[in-house]
């Protein structure tokens, strides 16, 4: 069963990564306007785009 | 060029002055780097072809540095460089997306929800990877194994403890500080027990650690409190996104003929006010200069606009609908007409406040059986001569499989569910306990002006007028913002229009214009005619009547059905008016209300709901005027048209954005079928209980017991509460065509 010395810390680490990932998500805006994500995938990149 | 702006016509209307440039100027905030950025409220937005019209047109205005439209909150927000405001608030309007400012408590992120959003990712972590090693465990795992496994999971669990618990332990406290106890107090105690307990087993190589119940608990009862947050807020958000009806301020004209925009706050007495036809009034003045026609229907619930000149006294919150005027402010805001409505509400609010939730009062009879049954698990196992590590370990078992997992999920699960309902049919509640209150009403009371009519007038008589002349008033009426200038204009829209060589409004009167020799004029008859001493609205030429015009204020849609549906199923239904006696007694008699009092002040309108409640009454009140603040705050429960006066809407605990009267039976209904699942629910929580107590008493639950009578009975709790929204979609689907996409 030693195995699980390198398992389990592997398995929390991953677990750890999408926690700290969903956290800078959330901290980062992603999930203020989740209507608009949904609706802005219709529109063409160019149209969207910030003028020079 | 949007697909969208004829879809929200069933948004209720009203008649909302855009916000001026030095308002919106006045909101921006400065962002430091020479630029400025301001939000503003568009509710009409709702695609991907919105979004791409708004930000595109604004894109291109020249010092608009960036447009970002947010669907979910239906706001817009546009940064710039330098001081002068790009022409925003135009470009929107001209668009179809009229947009307005909202309450500034109102802005920025919601850090309860990213609080709540942050606990449920920690515990939905913790509890995921600790479920993973018990279930090893409970697959056979044993000696050092199995003591490695504990103590990885007594560290997984720490952290959700400490953020996701901590929700509970501080609203547990504050419960608890205040001598009350809610549903929260229980599961701050299990949890914490039983954590407790698991790491002294662990420490002493125990076979059971209750790590995954305490930590699974959480992430169960954060889902349900998660989802209630967002569907208030959606709520309020939506709310919030309505038209301010109150001014921010006022053009103020100082002594050496400058004029200055100043906020409503630093408007003294004796400051003189220039007001534009189609604002409101900001402070309660004298008319110094100007005539014009005010519409007071949301400040005194008069339908019929009444025309002013120099001299006159008027309110706050009043419209100027037809002519520029110059005012002296006679008070200062915070004693103006407002004010002293604020101060009335909050002297009448009290039925709401002594009304307590069921889960309260489900948790306050629980929680002590629940400690109670512990304590004597505790105490009988010590006396049958069990050690005292047995009879804890037993005793904390109970609180754990008591712990109200389904309880705490059964009510605010149903509301969820029940609130959005309500949101799919245009209909906001502010929280839960507004339902509860709503399926107890059983009285009804209703203000006239705006709740049960429309608050605009309709043409009653276009049948006896020559669609000739009715087309000639309608052009003549289009010039005006007056409300039976747009009925006129509304009637006669597809009649050929003449062509005049010069119209002109004079406010207080009518329209007047030539074609040719010939003169028309539209308006109040003992003017428009050269000898006449009727009164009403006449179209004449040359000083000749040639047509006269009939109207009422027209009833909202469905307001004769939704009052037979109340009087049938909720109790007596009554009209309290403000408006003249003649006026109410056609609305009552034509929707078939019995009782019914006019020319009623605020206070009266309190008054009589008290008079109400002191008969054992519990009354539901629907009003929408200023007038009706104090009165929507002191009725056991309230509700508000979205066309409602600012603090109406604020006072109201649910606000309907459709124009039908139907909102009330619908919103009604809901909550009547709500109450009776969470009924449902606490019964199943409670037969759950019925069964699973014994079977904790008698020592049998181990862990794994504990996490499958938990989750059976939380999904069995879910389940029930979603048959609401089946309900619901059957509903939304026959009525899809008439329904306005979506309304936040």
């Amino acid at each position: 069963m030693s195995i699980l010395v390198y398992l389990i810390p592997v398995a929390l680490f991953l677990g750890a990564i999408s926690l700290l990932g969903f956290l800078w998500a959330l901290r980062s805006g992603q999930y203020d306007d989740l209507d608009g994500a949904a609706a802005r995938i219709l529109l063409d990149p160019e149209d969207t785009k910030p003028k020079p | 060029m949007s697909c969208c702006a004829p879809g929200s016509e069933d948004l209720a209307k009203a008649l909302v002055a855009l916000p001026t440039g030095e308002e919106v100027a006045f909101a921006a905030r400065d962002m430091g780097d020479g630029t400025r950025q301001v939000e503003l409220s568009v509710p009409r937005v709702h695609c991907a072809a919105c979004i791409h019209a708004i930000e595109t047109a604004l894109g291109k205005l020249d010092t608009v540095e960036r447009a970002r439209v947010n669907l979910s909150t239906r706001r817009v927000s546009v940064r710039w460089r330098g001081d002068g405001l790009p022409p925003v608030v135009s470009t929107l309007d001209g668009l179809g997306y009229p947009p307005h400012l909202f309450d500034d408590a109102q802005d920025g992120k919601d850090p309860v929800l990213s609080q709540l959003l942050r606990a449920l990712a920690v515990s939905g972590f913790a509890a995921g990877n600790i479920m993973l090693l018990s279930v090893s465990v409970w697959s056979g795992a044993e000696g050092a194994t199995r003591d490695l496994f504990h103590w990885v999971s007594a560290l997984i669990a720490l952290p959700a403890l400490a953020v996701a618990g901590g929700i509970y332990y501080r609203s547990a406290w504050s419960a608890l500080r205040h001598g009350r106890m809610n549903m929260d107090v229980p599961i701050a105690i299990g949890i914490t027990m039983a954590y407790g307990l698991s790491i002294y087993d662990t420490w002493h190589s125990g076979s059971h650690a209750y790590f995954d119940a305490s930590v699974t608990l959480l992430f169960f009862l954060l889902i349900g409190r998660t989802l209630d947050h967002v569907m208030r807020n959606r709520a309020r958000a939506a709310v919030a996104g309505l038209a301010r009806l109150s001014p921010r301020g006022a053009l103020v004209l100082f002594g050496d003929g400058t004029r200055d925009y100043r906020p409503i706050a630093e408007i003294e007495p004796g400051m003189r006010l220039l007001v534009a036809a189609g604002e409101r009034i900001p402070v309660d003045a004298k008319i110094v200069q100007g005539a014009s026609d005010l519409d007071c229907s949301l400040v005194n619930g008069e339908s019929a606009p009444l025309a002013v000149a120099a001299g006159a006294e008027i309110q706050a919150g009043t419209l100027n609908l037809t002519g520029p005027l110059t005012l002296e402010a006679t008070r200062s805001a915070s004693t103006s007409f407002l004010a002293e409505m604020m101060r009335l509400m909050e002297a009448a609010e009290g039925g709401r406040a002594r009304y307590r939730r069921i889960a309260d009062r489900v948790s306050a009879m629980y929680a002590p059986v629940v400690h109670l049954t512990a304590l004597i698990t505790f105490i009988g196992w010590m006396l049958a001569g069990a050690d005292w590590h047995q009879a804890i370990t037993i005793a904390i078992a109970v609180l754990i499989i008591t712990c109200p997992c389904a309880l705490g999920l059964a009510v605010p699960i149903v509301q969820v569910v029940a609130a959005r309902r309500l949101f799919e049919n245009g209909i906001m509640v502010k929280d839960g306990a507004a339902m509860e209150r709503l399926a107890q009403a059983d009285a009804a009371v209703f203000d006239k002006t705006g709740t049960l009519t429309l608050g605009h007038p309709r043409l009653t008589n276009v049948h006896e007028i020559t669609p000739r002349l009715l087309g000639i008033a309608s052009a003549l009426a289009a010039h005006s913002r007056h409300p039976l200038s747009q009925a006129i204009a509304q009637q006669g829209g597809g009649a050929p229009a003449p062509v005049f060589d010069e119209v002109k409004e004079l406010p207080g009167f009518g329209m007047e214009a030539s074609a040719g020799d010939t003169v028309w004029r539209l308006g109040r008859a003992n003017w428009a005619a050269d000898d006449s001493q009727e009164s009403g609205t006449v179209l004449t030429r040359d000083g000749k009547i040639v047509a006269r015009f009939a109207f009422e204020d027209e009833t909202r849609a469905g307001a004769r059905a939704a009052i037979a549906a109340l009087k049938a199923g909720v109790g007596p239904v009554e009209m309290l008016s403000g408006d003249t006696e003649a006026a109410c007694r056609r609305v009552a008699d034509e929707l078939g209300i019995d009782t019914w009092r006019s020319a009623l002040l605020p206070a009266q309108k309190v008054e009589r709901i008290e008079e109400l409640a002191l008969q054992g009454r519990k009354v539901l009140m629907v009003g929408d005027g200023l007038n009706d603040a104090p009165a929507l705050g002191a009725a056991h429960v309230s509700m508000a048209p979205a066309t409602a006066a600012d603090i109406g809407r604020s006072a109201a605990d649910f606000v309907f954005l459709r124009e039908s009267l139907a909102a009330v039976t619908t919103a009604r209904d809901v909550a009547l079928r709500a109450g009776q699942l969470i009924r449902q629910n606490i019964g199943i929580a409670i037969v759950y209980n019925i069964i699973a107590v014994p079977i904790a008493i008698l020592g049998y639950v181990t862990p794994l017991i504990a996490a499958i009578a938990m989750s059976g009975s939380s999904i069995l709790v879910i389940t029930n509460a979603l048959r609401l929204m089946r309900a619901g979609r059957a509903d939304a689907g026959k009525t899809r065509q008439v329904t306005e996409p979506a309304t936040a």
